[in-house]
């Protein structure tokens, strides 16, 4: 009977080992990856050094859209002091997120990632949601979703993670 | 062991089974909703006296979005 009562006890504990990974913390090494883009691989350790906004994103969420035009402009006016967006985009199926972008065209750099790997690795809580990561590679905070009225502290966070 | 005892142990087995069976249907991560956050599969029935619905609750509650899956802009959906 014992062995009985271990093997119901293994069955119970796999109903909570699937749980979802934890958001990363601020001042932890940004996950590592490794991507296909618009322009060829992103790769985040290639852009130490840099202060990269990386954005999830898909077609079918509604802010994220309204976040492109913003982030194009932030790709713009913060480029040359050192500012990288990276969008990853989360669509199934690329048709999608190709729709998208020619309706919505991105001047920063946008990369791939229909497994869903990427996100599943920096614990993604929200669409859209992104990681402002320091030039030392470190996560200096993470936002999800996109207002109206957020544009101003998510550009003061991007200003002051220049300095 | 006897008849009975077998069969209260398959039995037990067996809805302990079926009960970690469930632990594989997960509900789907926030970038998986891609096709939940289609137009046709919001609750409800008629499109257009869904969108007369939001359209009251814009302009008498000052509120907008969550009627759906991709477009709260929240963040939470």
């Amino acid at each position: 009977m014992n062995r009985l009562s271990a093997l119901a006890l293994a069955l119970c504990a796999s109903l909570f080992a699937a749980l979802p990974a934890a958001a990363i913390d601020a001042n932890t090494p940004a996950p590592e990856f490794q991507l296909n883009g618009s322009r060829g691989a992103v790769n985040l350790g290639a852009l130490k050094g840099k202060v990269v906004y990386l954005d999830f994103w898909a077609s079918w969420c509604g802010p994220c859209k309204q976040s492109f035009p913003w982030m194009n402009e932030m790709q713009a006016k913060y480029g040359a002091k050192g500012l990288q967006i990276v969008g990853i985009n989360l669509d199934a199926k690329r048709a999608d997120a190709d729709k998208f972008l020619a309706e919505v065209p991105a001047t920063f750099v946008v990369a791939f990632d229909a497994q869903g790997d990427t996100p599943k690795r920096y614990g993604i809580k929200g669409m859209p949601t992104s990681v402002l990561i320091g030039a030392d590679g470190k996560v200096v905070q993470m936002h999800a979703g996109f207002r109206d009225d957020e544009r101003k502290a998510l550009e003061d966070a991007i200003v002051a993670a220049l300095k | 062991m006897t008849m009975k005892k077998t069969f209260t142990t398959a039995l037990v087995l067996a809805l302990a089974a079926g009960l970690g069976g469930c632990s594989v249907l997960q509900p789907p991560q926030p970038w998986e909703k891609g096709l939940l956050a289609k137009p046709e599969m919001t609750l409800g029935g008629d499109a257009l006296e869904g969108r007369f619905d939001v359209h009251i609750l814009n302009s008498k509650e000052a509120a907008s979005g969550g009627s759906g899956v991709g477009g709260g802009g929240c963040g939470c959906n």
